[in-house]
């Protein structure tokens, strides 16, 4: 085949996945293989939690984009300006023009506390925080430090939003890092959520229910954050109920990348990119497709995700070259580690139609805490950097959920 | 799943009364289940908006959730609050005789 250009906007966990995998599936002079990014900082995400705790270092988690990407693959620093699906085309913010064969979009979420009334106010970063950048979570770390008593509340202003088991993480680590200080007895923790449950699903919402219960977190249900009064000390939801703090811990809603919104027929009115659930492909256009936070897709937007999601996409890129029916193996396969504090985690594992359940996954326990789980959690970072970005095959890890290990009972109905 | 019956027609409901069939769905049932759940007149912004998340579901299979309903529908998400006190985007979905939506993982 004539020499194939393929762009891959974003150099996060999806577009270096999705590089090195293409670049390994093809000579160089089959195809070329672009990788768009508007900076040169790759941030292990899963990391963020602990940053605030002292836990970890923003240094240690930050690793140049570039050198994740095998050699042969083109890096641009640039801002995406816009996709023209109907040309073929990307415009960089240098006016420089990539025309593709395909394109593959994964440049993730934004994060836009400016959406929220009041939020990036006074207050900001001051009495109300994030940890959900590398910034955020370093300021979090100083006043984290400072706390010395009153309401600590954990809200999350509305899904979707990447790794929607890391807010309840934070609120375990939290209560196991004031016990440790000594000072749990002068602060009331609060978890306020827009959501019904602890979770989205009924069988890991009950058993995430009762961990907060047992860490004596209170539980605020179906509470839509609507405006946020930094200085007062107020957050307050869309049906006029108050919930007062004095420090903040949010997460702010989430949307896609700015350029998703600026072309034309490609993202939905939350700037997601609508993408086929099985094969990774967008209605755009055919040689058009999507993993990873990026996309509208009903799972979750997590690592583990992104990276099932990249050994299904890159198959089908070849298969689109070939002129090949799609894969549509894709099956919504995620596993996440929740930490639980005290060297303890939980494991859950689901697809679009399991939920989490118990029972086990290979050696390690499904929604009950051990510190083997936590071990794994820690290991994760090197497998992360040394297995997974490079898009080496790790044993046990494929893309389709395995059943075996999981007990189907309880049944609920949702 | 039940049937129940509302304004004279029998529906087939689930355990918090959103109906599981859309097509049982006409505008007098979604008067009665308004009044049911303490929306005692529904003006032109609640038709709106039902009109809004009952089209989307069908033509997606998926209901907006409160964000794009308040960015697409042209209706504020104070406004939807006000309208639809309990949960906008649960009621104008029990209203619009279409499922719960869900939300995502």
């Amino acid at each position: 085949m004539a020499r194939k250009q393929i762009v891959i906007l974003g150099g996060g966990t999806g577009g270096t996945m999705t590089a090195n995998r293409l670049q390994r599936r093809f000579d160089a002079d089959e195809a070329e293989i672009h990788v768009v990014d508007v900076d040169n900082r790759h941030v292990y995400q899963p990391g963020l939690l602990f940053v605030p705790f002292g836990l970890a270092q923003v240094e240690e988690i930050v690793r140049p984009r570039r050198r994740q990407l095998r050699n042969g693959v083109v890096f641009h620093e640039n801002e995406v300006e816009e996709v023209w699906v109907e040309r073929d085309e990307v415009l960089l913010d240098d006016a420089t023009v990539l025309p593709y064969d395909v394109l593959v979009v994964a440049t993730g979420v934004r994060l836009q506390p400016e959406e929220t009334e009041g939020l990036t106010a006074a207050g900001w970063n001051e009495r109300v925080f994030t940890f959900y950048s590398p910034e955020g979570a370093e300021a979090l770390r100083g006043a984290l430090e400072r706390f010395d008593g009153g309401r600590l509340l954990v809200n999350l202003v509305d899904m979707p939003i990447k790794c929607p088991v890391a807010p309840l993480e934070f609120a375990f680590l939290a209560d196991w890092y004031l016990r440790e200080r000594g000072i749990r007895d002068r602060v009331e923790l609060v978890y306020s959520t827009p959501l019904d449950g602890a979770f989205t699903k009924p069988i890991a919402s009950e058993r995430l229910a009762g961990l907060l219960a047992e860490k004596e977190v209170k539980l605020v249900t179906e509470f839509n954050a609507g405006e946020v009064d930094g200085v007062g000390g107020k957050l307050v939801s869309y049906d006029g109920r108050e919930l007062d703090f004095d420090l903040l811990v949010t997460i702010p809603l989430h949307g896609g990348a700015a350029y998703v919104e600026r072309s034309p027929g490609l993202g939905d009115a939350l700037g997601f990119v609508p993408t086929d659930k099985r094969t990774l492909q967008t209605p755009a256009k055919p040689n058009v497709f999507a993993l990873g936070d990026a996309t509208d897709l009903p799972t979750s937007k997590a690592g583990s995700v992104t990276h099932f999601e990249a050994e299904v996409l890159t198959e089908n890129v070849a298969r689109y070259f070939a002129d090949e029916e799609l894969d549509a193996s894709y099956d919504g396969h995620a596993n996440c580690f929740i930490e639980t504090g005290f060297h303890k985690a939980l494991l859950i594992d689901f697809n679009y139609d399991t939920e989490p359940l118990t029972g086990h996954f290979g050696p390690l326990p499904l929604l009950r805490e051990s510190r083997l789980n936590h071990l794994g959690k820690l290991l994760f970072q090197w497998v992360y950097w040394h297995a997974l970005l490079p898009g080496r095959e790790i044993p046990g890890l494929g893309p389709a959920m395995p059943t075996a290990g999981k007990r189907r009972t309880p049944v609920h109905t949702s | 799943m039940t049937a129940m019956t509302i304004a004279e027609t029998s529906v087939d409901v689930d355990a918090e009364g959103f109906l599981t069939d859309p097509r049982q769905w006409n505008e007098r049932l979604a008067e009665e289940i308004a009044r049911e759940n303490g929306i005692p007149e529904l003006t032109d912004r609640h038709w709106l908006v039902v009109h809004f998340m009952r089209g989307r579901y069908l033509m997606t299979g998926n209901a907006p959730s409160i964000r794009s309903l308040g960015k697409e529908s042209g209706v504020p998400i104070k406004e939807l609050y006000q309208l639809f006190p309990k949960g906008p985007a649960k009621l104008a979905a029990k209203i619009g005789g279409i499922p719960k939506p869900r939300g995502c993982i």
